[in-house]
């Protein structure tokens, strides 16, 4: 008789989420399901609405990467305006980002993941968490916390706050870097880089110790997408997107962003809030892809930064063609970290983010725009149609952890069968899967612009609905 | 003197609350060493516990899931805090509510059949997937709430002010620029 496990919720991840594992007749996993539960409606409730609004209503999609959807939103009205806005302007939108991506990829490694893999997958749950890790190991939570407060001083120091800053516009951004905060972020940066470099030589101890992870946590082929610039180097805000598939070879490059829906579609699951999108030439299941950082490490041919680019050829050899382990995402996560800080030095470097030219203005020239960025997870699409008038239509959103749904699957699949043996399934062990989940960091309030929090029920569940077996844990 | 035991719970909200408290930076060590974090989104405990102190709500109450907890949370708890502008006052996720009746089928229809290009259709798996409410309410609504902390998201010094007054004992009071949304 065919069982389900349900994992219920999700903890430490961004949203809400139970998992479903499915056992065939002789106890074996035959199969795994994330589900998603949350569910909020901005892309039905924004029509209506003027498209100067949405970079002050999208980021409420998500409080972990409001900077992302800021952005794209942003950029979705420079397409509607059909402008090209000032170079300041874009160079302050990059820097902004790449603020983003320190702060979200610290507090994936520190805060989420780093429990597992520091204080060990049987530590009891009470003490499995970032108070956790301030217990065991006062100066590296507290050098974790300071990475993304970094990262978050960045993004307040150009828009005035840390989450959710009313700044970029259709057109470009509100306000340029100061010279006090120029000062102000320069004086983090060797602190900055010390502490990337502590989290490089922790993890490489990691990589020594979970060679097993690392071969079962989500260690499958798929196709890999992000943005590059025309050289292939790692984008993160401009450029164009590339598909590459698992030995590593481009199968499609320099393709236009704003026509995503001629190469992206998207599949509903009926239980989850969380749509699957694929690569439409390749359809069903074979055009699954993976996004985010270790997907832009495997598009990516060079970094562009010197001290990331030593790094990056490292974490190259670390596979035969693509990268494909998910735990992995964990190393490139520090890449792109280091990445970011070099570029965001180099910003500093510049005095156009001094400069006051930041607006392009323009009427409707263009009734569809789409904004595309790379959010910390992934590429994130925000595709606006608006009327004469300026007033929405449609609303599309693609968001970066939709865009792993169907990896995280496999990934938590791969995990049970691996694990799960019969009825006898403890605690540390459903630990493993959901930090299989953990590895993608998935940002569930962004994925269905929707995102619980119950008891975890982990029950065995008969096709004609029966209870067979129930368990809690607390 | 015991240890206030706290928690933090997520409904329908986007987590910048959240985000926000772990903005308090090293306070949050200073805090390991006088609170006990018993249930909330950052760690691994599964069940709310009973007896707890305080606990601070992110979110909107959108669907029969955070209905639910909701519930659960104020038998156990002593101190209830409307934790940002969603929980205060339903703000962004309640602007479905604009939509009148019929808003929960129509946003899902808008994601699931007419921008889907595989399978369109509505998701639906009892127990799993929890039903979406007819009228996103602000916690107040649902339950009796001690103590309200605006912002969208509250930033980190408001939060700080609170609990400092929390852990003093004293009856916390938000004054002036501490009280605006947004």
């Amino acid at each position: 008789m065919s069982k389900r496990i349900v994992i219920d919720p999700v903890t430490r991840i961004e949203g809400h989420a139970k998992i479903s594992i499915y056992m065939d007749d002789a106890g074996n996993v035959s199969d795994a399901e994330f589900h998603v539960v949350e569910f909020r409606g901005f892309e039905k409730f924004c029509e209506g609405r003027p498209y100067g609004e949405m970079p002050g209503i999208t980021p409420r999609i998500c409080g972990i990467c409001p900077v992302s959807h800021l952005l794209a939103s942003a950029k979705a009205g420079d397409a509607i305006m059909a402008v090209n806005i000032p170079p300041a302007a874009d160079k302050l939108r990059r820097m902004m980002n790449l603020g983003q991506m320190v702060q979200s990829h610290a507090l994936s490694f520190f805060h989420l993941s780093a429990p597992d893999f520091l204080l060990g997958w049987d530590t009891p749950p009470a003490q499995r968490n970032v108070f956790g890790i301030i217990a065991a190991n006062a100066d590296l939570a507290r050098a974790g916390i300071r990475l993304r407060q970094f990262g978050q001083e960045v993004i307040e120091i150009l828009g005035g706050k840390k989450i959710h800053p009313a700044w970029a516009v259709p057109g470009g951004v509100r306000s340029p870097l100061t010279e006090a905060g120029r000062d102000k972020i320069r004086a983090w940066l060797p602190e900055v880089y010390a502490t990337t470099q502590v989290a490089f030589d922790l993890f490489k101890k990691v990589l020594d110790s979970h060679k097993k992870e690392i071969q079962i946590f989500g260690n499958f082929p798929s196709l890999f997408m992000g943005l590059v610039e025309p050289d292939g180097t790692w984008e993160h805000h401009g450029g164009k997107i590339r598909f590459t598939d698992s030995s590593g070879s481009i199968i499609a490059d320099q393709l236009d962003p704003q026509k995503y829906y001629e190469y992206i579609g998207e599949a509903v699951q009926p239980s989850s809030y969380l749509k699957s999108p694929f690569y439409k030439p390749m359809g069903l299941p074979d055009g699954m892809y993976r996004v985010g950082p270790l997907a832009r490490l495997n598009v990516a041919e060079q970094m562009g930064t010197p001290k990331a680019d030593a790094e990056l050829k490292k974490f190259k050899k670390l596979g035969r063609g693509a990268v494909m382990s998910s735990f992995l995402y964990h190393y490139a996560r520090l890449i792109e970290i280091l990445a970011s800080i070099e570029r965001i030095e180099r910003h500093l470097d510049d005095p156009d983010l001094l400069s006051g030219d930041l607006r392009a203005d323009a009427g409707i020239n263009s009734l569809r725009g789409v904004g595309v960025s790379e959010a910390p997870r992934g590429t994130l699409f925000h595709d606006y149609t608006v009327n004469r008038d300026g007033l929405l239509k449609k609303v599309n959103l693609i968001v970066a952890t939709g865009q792993n749904n169907l990896a995280m699957n496999q990934t938590v699949a791969q995990i049970a069968r691996h694990y799960v043996r019969g009825n006898d399934i403890p605690e540390p062990m459903l630990n493993r899967i959901e930090h299989g989940i953990r590895c993608y960091d998935p940002c569930l309030s962004c994925s269905t612009h929707a995102v619980g929090q119950m008891p975890l029920q982990v029950r065995l569940i008969a096709p004609d609905g029966t209870v067979l077996n129930e368990t809690l844990r607390g | 003197m015991e240890r206030l035991k706290v928690a933090t719970v997520w409904l329908g909200g986007c987590s910048g609350c959240h985000m926000s408290f772990l903005d308090l930076d090293e306070f949050l060590i200073e805090l390991a060493g006088k609170i006990d974090l018993v249930y909330s989104p950052v760690v691994d405990l599964k069940v709310y516990p009973n007896n707890v102190d305080v606990c601070l709500i992110e979110g909107a109450v959108c669907n029969e899931d955070n209905l639910e907890i909701l519930h659960k949370i104020r038998a156990r708890t002593k101190v209830l805090v409307a934790f940002g502008d969603c929980a205060v006052t339903g703000n962004v996720p309640a602007i479905r509510n604009q939509l009148g009746a019929g808003n929960d089928v129509n946003v899902l229809q808008c994601a699931y059949i007419d921008n889907a290009q595989n399978n369109p259709s509505l998701p639906k798996a009892d127990g799993i997937v929890p039903p979406l409410l007819k009228r996103v309410m602000p916690v107040a609504e649902v339950v009796y709430i001690e103590y309200f902390l605006p912002g969208c998201p509250p930033p980190a010094d408001r939060i700080k002010a609170f609990m400092v007054q929390v852990l003093s004992g004293q009856v916390p009071k938000l004054e002036g620029t501490q009280l605006k949304f947004g």
